[in-house]
């Protein structure tokens, strides 16, 4: 079973559902968050291997380039130039596509590799864990998300994701069987769970909503859960003790009351995902 | 000599649009005819790398002179790999960008602004 973990807005407490979740489920917990990671200070797995995550940018041998533009006309990405005298390449504009080397009449386009980032994977006494990390300056998250999802090798994953609704979250969330939309009851989590929500219906994947930092049993969340017909899998009370746990690094299900909690989100996770 | 003001719109009366790769016109004007052509900036409709788009049409204009507010990083080197000078300035209108040009008030711009600086904060 691969579960997703989104929200739309940032903050909502996604990191915090996956990884306590990946613990009392004993799922691997995947972390496609890349351009800020932060799964693994909680799960402190120990990283036995990474690796590199490169892409393909083209370079022009100046030999055999005869300054004509096909490159830069074919580039739908506006990452190759001429100014005249010779031809620019924007690396960070690139999508690695290859078109400028196809189009190149005169085979003056070579491709080299440029590392973006790497992947972490690491491993906790009871599950595997992986990481993407996306370089510190680099614009591109995608090529790291697709290259993490072609690593996973556990049949049971929680897939921890960016927040919005971009590209990087499509990327994470495809192929998953189910997604857990996190979300808190203000106006720019319930403005943002509107959006995540089109998303993953447009995207046919089931899902179900979970409302963090939850004051009031009855909420503006729980009427647009209601209006719409979304299962809640579960609230997630605004307790000075879970920022306690949080700020220590620390899992909610350390603590007996929570573990209890999650222990029943994750019995009705199972039981809405068999149903779905 | 070919100079190119980013301009907001298509008459000599309009203001100088101060942002370069978003731009809402090229004002071109040619010092020999002393005329102005108007063109729309291809820059405007890129997803994304508008300045380099906006740039490569001024190159291929064969311009000499750019006037414009400010400009990002990537317009900045692919301008300045051309040879093309350019200068800046604050609140004008075409003509005017262009006599100030002409009596050297103008000065020339030698670092840019960070990338998307012209979308308001949006990346």
């Amino acid at each position: 079973m691969k579960i997703s973990i989104l929200s739309g807005k940032g903050g909502t407490g996604k990191t915090t559902v996956a990884t306590n979740l990946a613990k009392t489920l004993g799922y691997m917990y995947v972390d496609c968050d890349v351009e800020e990671p932060n799964g693994f200070i909680f799960l402190k797995p120990k990283i036995i291997k990474d690796n590199e995550v490169k892409v393909l940018v083209p370079t022009i041998d100046y030999d055999k380039c005869t300054l004509c533009g096909k490159c830069v006309k074919a580039c739908q990405f506006n990452a190759i130039a001429n100014t005249g005298k010779d031809i620019m390449i924007f690396e960070k504009l690139c999508h690695s596509c290859g078109t400028c080397v196809l189009v190149c009449s005169q085979d003056a386009i070579v491709e080299k590799s440029r590392t973006i980032g790497k992947i972490d994977i690491g491993e906790t006494a009871e599950i595997k864990c992986i990481r993407g990390l996306l370089t510190v300056g680099e614009p591109m998250a995608g090529p790291i998300i697709s290259q993490i999802k072609g690593m996973i090798d556990d049949k049971d994953v929680l897939i921890d994701c960016a927040p919005g609704s971009s590209c990087n979250v499509v990327k994470a969330i495809i192929d998953t069987d189910y997604a857990i939309l996190v979300t808190e009851p203000t106006k720019f989590g319930l403005h943002d769970l509107h959006i995540a929500t089109q998303l993953v219906r447009k995207m046919g994947i089931p899902f179900g909503v979970i409302i963090n930092r939850s004051d009031e049993y009855v909420n503006l969340i729980t009427d647009y859960c209601k209006d719409n017909n979304i299962t809640i899998l579960g609230q997630i009370p605004f307790d000075k003790k879970i920022a306690n746990l949080y700020s220590k690094g620390k899992l909610l299900v350390e603590d007996n009351e929570y573990r209890s909690m999650f222990l029943e989100i994750a019995q009705k996770l199972k039981g809405v995902v068999l149903c779905s | 000599m070919k100079i190119c003001i980013t301009s907001t719109q298509d008459n000599k009366d309009s203001l100088v649009d101060l942002r370069f790769g978003r731009c809402q016109y090229f004002a071109i004007y040619d010092d020999e005819a002393k005329e102005f052509d108007f063109i729309p900036n291809p820059g405007i409709k890129s997803m994304q790398g508008a300045g380099i788009t906006a740039a490569q049409e001024i190159i291929n204009m064969k311009i000499d002179v750019v006037i414009t507010g400010k400009l990002g990083p990537n317009a900045m080197k692919l301008l300045k790999g051309s040879d093309i000078k350019i200068y800046s300035l604050e609140k004008a209108t075409i003509q005017e960008a262009v006599k100030s040009f002409k009596e050297n008030n103008l000065t020339e711009v030698t670092s840019s602004v960070p990338a998307h600086f012209g979308m308001g904060g949006r990346s």
